[in-house]
């Protein structure tokens, strides 16, 4: 009877030690530099983020392994050597992402990663990424709390655009020089991280730059993802406020324009949209006509419509060749991160001698550096030169029917000095002291 | 005796596991954590279903638990031995809490009622903002009996005191099921009303077992949450964690007190490469192999196992 | 105050109409053959995306507005019932007298094999069908606009609630189908065709699933993952209905959607419990749910 137990164990172990065996055998063979890029692929965040995302990714990979990106990118991949972008879900929640990261250090070896959409990720991701000692740039998530409050000395982990509270602080210089006689504002945002952060952030910027604009404390909080906003729209509509600030994003916020429209609601409020640049496009001539729209920076619309560089135009153009539909603000992020990977790779080849760099040369090399992404100049001037600091642009949004396509005006343009927290300043304490040390002019 | 067979079997297993520690790659050795966490609670749902009890909230104690270890962890406790036992203690106590109000359920109510409380603990991480919202909380690695290793050391010893942790939860479940109290978990299944006859209160004994049940989620919550050292609501509470397990124990079977960490490594290894080589086919292959499990496997892994050996063993 | 109270409740009857057709096909479904389908889900997603697809094409050759009325029921019917066969006839014929949890995950792997399937043929991009709900304009009520599209959901609830209480009342296969309910194996020996009446169900239950998506299309941006969150929606109101009862549901849900809207318009915070703390006061003091039909102790 013994040696039936015996067995039992044993078959349990081999099964197990076998799978195991057999996966150890694939893993990748180092031979190119591999980019572990994640992004939603499925669920609601894919079509807003995730897809753009990853175009915008393969777009600027295959270009660099073929030397097609615009002067001063325009050799032959990343140091010479061809790059590999294994574009990966970033559905499931920080822990199950934190796995994911794990995997791709350990089992597939890859040297660094560029991107991650969600703020949830990147907050559950940054002390993994330290302990593997691994080059992480974060291209697109929002919160402060990266290098505020998780990873107050990185080492391994950049951003490389302008954290969330650039978005609300540009904004509220933009309500305050647009809508300065407005007598109130109030918000729906989604009921998460994102759209608590996006609101505090604008609130408490809105209390130092436009005092006079009282904030409402009934906004609404609906479910992310709830899809149904009747009795939140009913809500608005009764409010006393002129302005509506909200950070909604994707299917939620297309929803909500949809459900907003039949009822009027555009016409009675003057909406904030921080993140509706990830929409604009295929709402089409739906946009609402005079939301102030936002790409969290020069991104997307106001990159394609406002800015002509080289660089952009062979963005544009490529994108729209290619993927039939115009770049959106992750396209752009996305690029940008990679295009920082490779100024600062060949950086520190350079300073190498022309030999492959170090993770710790790259790093050195990239910390506190300027350079240049698609839309806008990156300033890695924050944290230690770990955080970036780009501009930002807001404007209001019509559709212009003989381009076909959504367009911005009255546009203004905001200095990333002017809207990030000062070197060493937490976001919240910068906005709560009066913003001082904002370079505005 | 056949009581000893499973505590040997278990044994040898652990010691192997144990041994193998040191020379697997990390990956492979993250994926052993996980599958201990998950095979925990999966561990105690397979006590819960004995009695025909299936919780579909169970990431009720695994969330509270890992909160519990992220929240203490934040108050400057850093030993693995006091995080895991406090936590867990602590979803043994809700569990005993709320076990008043359970007890009187059976069947599909049961499990609503279990779910609704873990959508509720969801509804409440995902809005305080000192829980850190949805972004959740991150964990500093923890400290063994002031043992403090770094790098592959820490994760090398993590693994070792997950499946000491482990081995004590298989070995005390395994008394517990062989105690007269265990036993009756059948009975209450096959025949409620005759058990009342017997003179056993049948809504104690299932008390009993969900606090069991809750105690084991909240070490497999405990664990995961070291193991990753990040919690977040998403991945602890939401109700989609909660199929993960009645998953996972569907898949193992409920033969054995080794099966839930069977079918925990089995399901760990499906989810990893599904996901690693089909961004957009994952949710279709744990699918697809749930699907083939209940159709063709309806006892779960452990019962092919069960099969290969006694093939072995029919001449005898 | 009248405004605020008349506000909260037409707001309050709107979303109970929208939980009321988005559960209707489970509380069917679960009321016949006591399987909890997860897979509704699937149906809900599947009909919103069939009539957005439809919608797309037909307003893009600029066809009459009206059209995209006929969509709603036409995907509505195509979905239900190739779903319905293939699922009760490809996967529950095999699983009726297991333990129900088993069949409930099931459907759960069901639901996420489809979640792929979806994914292939529609692709990550969301469909939009907002034609319907533009066209019909809006009304002013006591100064509150409403539009007649979201109007038109309450008049659909009632609509499905009549039908099926005069289908179970008044007709000879409502009552064959009552007799199944209350006891399988005598109906059958009885001579009726259990099978039939299965399959019957199922086919009404995935019908009204796939209606509810593509009724609600022209409200929201159709995208990978709208089924999963109808589910627990789905769930809460088949529980605090009573497992099954169609007027439990439908009071259930009215009752979920005023008391959700008197959150939104005065407690904005608490709006994301106000359906799970029903769902459990209703579970702790009314555990078989509000208006559950009655069930007779089998020894």
């Amino acid at each position: 009877m013994k040696h039936r137990a015996l067995r039992l164990a044993a078959v349990g172990v081999a099964a197990v030690l076998t799978t195991f065996g057999v996966a150890v055998g694939n893993a990748v063979a180092k031979d190119k530099m591999v980019i572990a890029v994640p992004t939603f692929l499925t669920g609601g965040g894919a079509p807003a983020f995730g897809i753009p995302a990853r175009n915008g990714t393969e777009l600027i990979i295959q270009a660099i392994n073929k030397g097609q990106v615009p002067a001063p990118y325009n050799t032959k991949g990343i140091a010479g050597a061809q790059v590999e972008a294994i574009i990966y879900d970033e559905s499931g929640g920080g822990a199950k992402q934190v796995t994911e990261y794990r995997n791709k250090v350990q089992k597939l070896g890859v040297d660094m990663f560029a991107g991650f959409v969600s703020s949830g990720t990147c907050a559950a991701v940054t002390a993994v990424a330290e302990e593997l000692k691994t080059l992480t740039l974060y291209s697109t998530c929002g919160t402060p709390r990266v290098f505020e409050e998780l990873d107050k000395n990185p080492k391994y982990v950049f951003r490389t655009m302008s954290h969330a509270t650039a978005d609300g602080v540009s904004l509220a210089h933009y309500v305050a020089s647009k809508y300065g006689s407005a007598n109130g504002y109030t918000g729906i945002n989604q009921n998460y991280a994102w759209g608590q952060d996006s609101w505090r952030d604008f609130d408490l910027a809105m209390k130092v730059l436009a005092p006079k604009i009282k904030g409402s404390t009934k906004g609404q909080w609906p479910k992310i993802f709830a899809g149904r906003y009747g009795a939140e729209i009913s809500a608005l509509l009764k409010s006393p406020e002129d302005l509506v600030h909200t950070s909604f994003w994707g299917g939620d916020l297309e929803a909500f324009i949809f459900q907003g429209l039949a009822r009027g609601l555009f016409k009675k409020k003057q909406f904030l949209m921080s993140v509706a640049g990830t929409a604009a496009y295929r709402l089409g001539k739906k946009l609402p006509t005079g939301i102030v729209l936002g790409s969290r920076g020069p991104y997307g619309i106001y990159a394609n419509q406002l800015i002509d560089t080289p660089m952009v135009k062979w963005f544009n153009n490529a994108y729209v060749n290619r993927y039939g539909t115009q770049p959106t603000q992750p396209s752009y992020q996305y690029a940008q991160a990679i295009l920082g990977a490779k100024f600062a790779y060949e950086k520190a080849a350079a300073a190498n001698g022309g030999k492959w760099p170090s993770t710790d040369q790259v790093i050195a090399a990239l910390e506190g550096a300027t350079f240049q992404g698609v839309a806008t100049e990156v300033r890695m001037a924050r944290s230690n030169g770990h955080q970036g600091v780009t501009d930002h642009a807001w404007g209001v949004a019509s559709f212009d029917k003989e381009l076909g396509l959504p367009v911005v005006s009255d546009v203004m343009h905001f200095k990333g000095d002017c809207i990030m927290p000062p070197d060493g300043m937490d976001s919240v304490t910068w906005l709560k002291g009066g913003m001082k040390g904002a370079k505005c002019d | 005796m056949s009581f000893d067979r499973t505590i040997i079997g278990v044994t040898i297993a652990v010691v192997l596991m144990a041994c193998a520690t040191f020379f697997i790659p990390d990956w492979v050795r993250q994926i052993g954590l996980l599958s201990m966490a998950i095979g925990s609670v999966a561990l105690g749902l397979l006590v819960l279903w004995r009695t025909g009890l299936i919780s579909f909230g169970h990431a009720l104690f695994y969330g509270f638990s890992a909160y519990g270890v992220a929240l203490l962890n934040h108050l400057g406790v850093r030993d693995a031995f006091v995080l895991v036992i406090v936590s867990a203690a602590a979803s043994g106590l809700l569990a005993w809490g709320l076990g008043f109000l359970v007890r009187r359920y059976r069947a599909i109510f049961f499990a609503l009622l279990t779910m609704a409380f873990s959508m509720i603990l969801y509804g409440v991480l995902a809005k305080t903002e000192r829980f850190g919202s949805t972004d959740g909380l991150n964990i500093h690695p923890p400290t063994f009996l002031g043992y403090a290793p770094v790098d592959q050391a820490a994760q090398i010893t993590l693994f070792l005191f997950g499946l000491l942790v482990v081995y004590g939860l298989m070995l005390g479940v395994q008394i517990y099921l062989r105690s007269v109290l265990g036993q009756m978990t059948t009975a209450v299944r096959e025949n409620e009303i005759r058990v009342e006859y017997l003179g056993y209160s049948v809504e104690h004994v299932i008390h009993i077992k969900y606090v069991i049940s809750g105690l084991l989620a909240g070490f497999g919550g405990a664990i995961m949450a070291l193991a990753v050292g990040q919690v977040d609501p998403e991945s602890m509470a939401y109700w989609t964690a909660s199929g993960e397990f009645v998953f996972v124990a569907i898949l193992a079977g409920t033969g054995n007190v080794a099966a839930p960490f069977i079918g925990a490594v089995a399901f760990e290894i499906i989810r990893h490469f599904a996901w690693e080589h089909g961004a957009n086919l994952w949710q279709l292959i744990m699918g697809g192999t749930l699907l083939a499990i209940i159709m063709f496997v309806p006892d779960g892994i452990w019962s092919v196992l069960q099969r290969l050996v006694r093939k072995k063993d029919g001449v005898k | 105050m009248v405004q605020l109270l008349f506000t909260i409740l037409t707001d309050g009857l709107i979303y109970g109409s929208y939980l009321f057709i988005v559960a209707v096909g489970m509380t069917v479904i679960f009321g016949v053959q006591r399987v909890l389908n997860v897979t509704h889900g699937s149906f809900y997603a599947f009909g919103a995306y069939l009539a957005a697809y439809l919608g797309g094409i037909w307003y893009d050759h600029e066809l009459p507005d009206f059209g995209g009325f006929v969509i709603i029921f036409l995907a509505a019917i195509v979905v239900g019932v190739f779903f319905g066969i293939l699922i009760e006839r490809g996967l529950l014929k095999h699983l009726y007298g297991k333990d129900e949890h088993i069949v409930v995950l099931a459907t759960f792997a069901a639901f996420l094999a489809l979640e792929g399937v979806g994914l292939f043929i529609w692709g990550t991009d969301p469909y939009f069908f907002y034609q319907p709900q533009a066209m019909l304009g809006f009304v002013e009520i006591l100064g509150m606009t409403y539009d007649y599209y979201n109007l038109s959901l309450i008049v659909l609830a009632l609509i499905i609630s009549l039908a099926i209480w005069y289908f179970l009342s008044r007709t000879i296969w409502g009552r064959l189908l009552r007799a199944v309910i209350f006891d399988r194996e005598i109906s059958q020996a009885m001579g009726v065709n259990v099978t039939a009446v299965f399959l019957g169900t199922f086919i009404l239950g995935t019908t009204l699933g796939a209606l509810s998506g593509a009724a609600i299309a022209p409200t929201i941006s159709v995208l990978p993952g709208i089924g999963v969150e109808v589910i627990v929606l789905a769930f809460a109101v088949v529980v605090i209905g009573g497992m099954g009862s169609i007027p439990g549901a439908l009071i259930g849900s009215i009752l979920v959607g005023v008391v959700r809207a008197a959150a939104v318009h005065e407690f904005p915070q608490a709006e994301m419990f106000v359906i799970y703390a029903i769902m459990a006061i209703v579970l702790v003091f009314r555990p078989e749910g509000l208006f559950a039909p009655p069930a007779v102790r089998k020894i």
